[in-house]
């Protein structure tokens, strides 16, 4: 089945260099009373971008999301979605964005077309407009047979489904997810993900998530990291990974503060204390894993050495690992 | 933009009421409770217990009726807020705080939802006022139902107020018991004004739900040959007060939801 978005808007078809970006921050930032979540982020989404927000929890990666889909002010700063200003224009911008939060927004107690009928009459879609519409919703995302069934009955890959035919139903043109395949097994989150590429490449929306799973990560164009409010990085995941040197080592050891004395002394690399383990970023790691092994063999519980993933890269930018407390990794 | 709006409150009260459909136990519950209540206290109080300056002519099960209809509405369209609080953070309401209608008309859909949710129940309550002695006709039938309706909305634009301003269900049951007892307690649903002590009198008359309770009685006892024949304001001008009441707290829930932010 296909579907068609139309990207320019409704009226006056616009040429693609007067568009505006997806999504424009400039010098964004937001408190909690005291405590800052945001701080002076800028950056820009392209349109058709499949963009990630990846930061561990407390990042403030949730803060940019609800200040993303509408439902935090503006403090200081700007922020604009396809044109509109999130200062000024929310109710307008409401209408062409779709917002999948973390928990569900379905009804569990409702059949599957019945949220979908009440979040088009929220949307101003009803009569036969909103019977097509679910109807085309239900069949692209594999529920047609499921319909009449309470939502609290489905699968939690299933129930995932509901919540993103729910918020395409109204067309938006970019939509915006909250760790959206969290909570789901690996096969349901893969397929989950088909869905969001499915969305991107064959109806042209923009999708902008927030994650702390590598996994998502990976799969998106581009990634913004954040760490303690602070943007530390946006590239292409390939080219993140490229910014670490060479190879990852990681070692296990008995005694971690003298080997990495030893390391340091004898064999020039500069090791990182993360989450119990040694790390070292070596171009030809597997010739630095034979020479430490060779004089330290004695030393190490364990040593891998791999590509980096973005949790290295991650770590490369922070110093600090991604999931453990900060306090850990001295 | 406003017909839209509308929709969304349509469809919001529709929501309520699918949901209390598949949950009869609810339905039952909201009901049976104050029935139970009222028919041991009343057989309990009837014979020993004759508050000062209560009607002529009615037995204090009769006298007790109204304030447990009142107490119906009380519990159910309370509750039906409750969900408010969740709902909100990790919930249903979340998908409508991100669609273009205001917070107002959520509001409105909320109150239709929960006054809808409450004024069933009240009904089956109020239909069964003959076997207490009450003889109902047709009139008090309709002005009662209409009456309970005025004060359901109140309640649960109450609820509400409380729901969209905190942040856990448990706080919200602690400001429940807290408000929401004394203020049905000092209602005139278990005593009559006129014969209470003059500094309980003035917390009753202060008491807004009192001229519901006041307009309610008046209303139901139409057929009764004593008539509303007491103290308490009758029934237009305490309609009026319990409606000018009913849209203070409107206002204020949706003061308060507009404001709401979620962090």
């Amino acid at each position: 089945m296909e579907i068609s978005v139309n990207v320019a808007g409704a009226n006056a078809p616009i040429s693609p260099a007067a568009q505006p970006h997806a999504v424009e921050i400039d010098a964004l930032s937001f408190s909690y009373k005291e405590r800052r979540a945001l701080d002076n982020l800028s950056f820009v989404i392209e349109r058709g971008e499949i963009f990630g927000l990846l930061g561990p929890n407390g990042s403030g990666k949730t803060t940019l999301f609800k200040i993303l889909s509408t439902l935090l002010p503006l403090q200081s700063g700007n922020a604009s979605i396809l044109g509109h200003s999130l200062r000024s224009d929310t109710r307008a911008l409401r209408r062409r964005i779709g917002v999948v939060f973390q928990h569900p927004s379905i009804d569990l107690k409702l059949t599957v077309v019945e949220n979908l009928m009440h979040h088009g009459h929220l949307f101003g879609i009803r009569g036969e407009q909103l019977r097509q519409r679910s109807t085309a919703m239900l069949g692209w995302f594999g529920l047609s047979e499921r319909r009449h069934d309470l939502v609290e009955t489905l699968s939690g890959g299933l129930q995932r489904r509901v919540e993103l035919a729910q918020a395409f139903l109204h067309e938006p043109e970019l939509m915006i997810l909250d760790e959206p395949s969290t909570g789901l097994d690996p096969a349901a989150r893969r397929e989950f993900l088909d869905y969001i590429d499915r969305l991107r490449s064959e109806a042209g929306v923009t999708m902008v998530l927030t994650t702390h799973h590598m996994e998502e990560a990976e799969r998106c164009d581009r990634i913004g990291i954040l760490n303690d409010g602070r943007l530390v990085a946006l590239d292409s995941p390939a080219r993140l990974k490229a910014q670490v040197g060479g190879d990852v080592v990681v070692i296990r050891a008995k005694n971690l503060a003298a080997l990495r004395d030893q390391l340091l002394l004898k064999m020039r690399a500069s090791p990182v204390t993360v989450s119990g383990c040694l790390r070292v970023e070596r171009p030809r790691g597997h010739e630095f894993v034979r020479d430490v092994v060779e004089r330290f063999g004695d030393q190490i519980e364990s040593i891998t050495f791999g590509k980096p993933t973005l949790e290295d890269v991650f770590i490369h930018l922070t110093g600090h690992g991604f999931y453990g407390t900060r306090q850990e990794d001295q | 933009m406003r017909h839209w709006s509308a929709l969304g409150a349509f469809t919001l009260w529709l929501r309520e009421i699918t949901r209390f459909r598949r949950q009869r136990s609810r339905v039952i519950g909201s009901f049976l409770q104050p029935l139970v209540f009222w028919l041991l206290l009343g057989a309990g109080l009837n014979a020993s217990f004759r508050p000062a300056g209560m009607p002529a002519g009615i037995n204090y099960f009769q006298y007790l009726y109204p304030g447990f209809i009142v107490l119906v509405l009380l519990f159910t369209a309370i509750f039906s807020t409750i969900s408010t609080v969740e709902d909100r953070r990790e919930g249903f309401l979340q998908g409508v705080l991100v669609a273009p209608i205001s917070r107002q008309m959520i509001v409105i859909g909320q109150a239709m939802g929960g006054t809808t949710l409450a004024w069933i129940p009240s009904c089956i309550f109020l239909v069964l006022a003959p076997l207490a002695g009450i003889k109902l006709t047709l009139t008090a039938v309709v002005v009662s139902a209409l009456i309970m309706a005025i004060i359901a909305f109140s309640l649960t634009c109450i609820g509400l107020i409380i729901a969209w301003r905190i942040e856990s269900t448990q706080g919200f049951h602690a400001i429940m018991n807290l408000i929401l007892i004394p203020i049905w307690l000092l209602s005139g649903a278990f005593w009559p004004l006129s014969g209470a002590p003059a500094a309980v009198g003035w917390l009753m008359r202060l008491d807004p739900l009192t001229y519901g309770v006041a307009a309610l009685r008046a209303a139901l006892y139409f057929g009764h040959p004593s008539g509303a024949a007491n103290s308490l304001p009758s029934v237009i001008p305490s309609t009026l007060i319990a409606s000018t009441f009913a849209l203070t707290m409107y206002l204020l829930a949706a003061r308060v939801a507009s404001r709401a932010t979620s962090y």
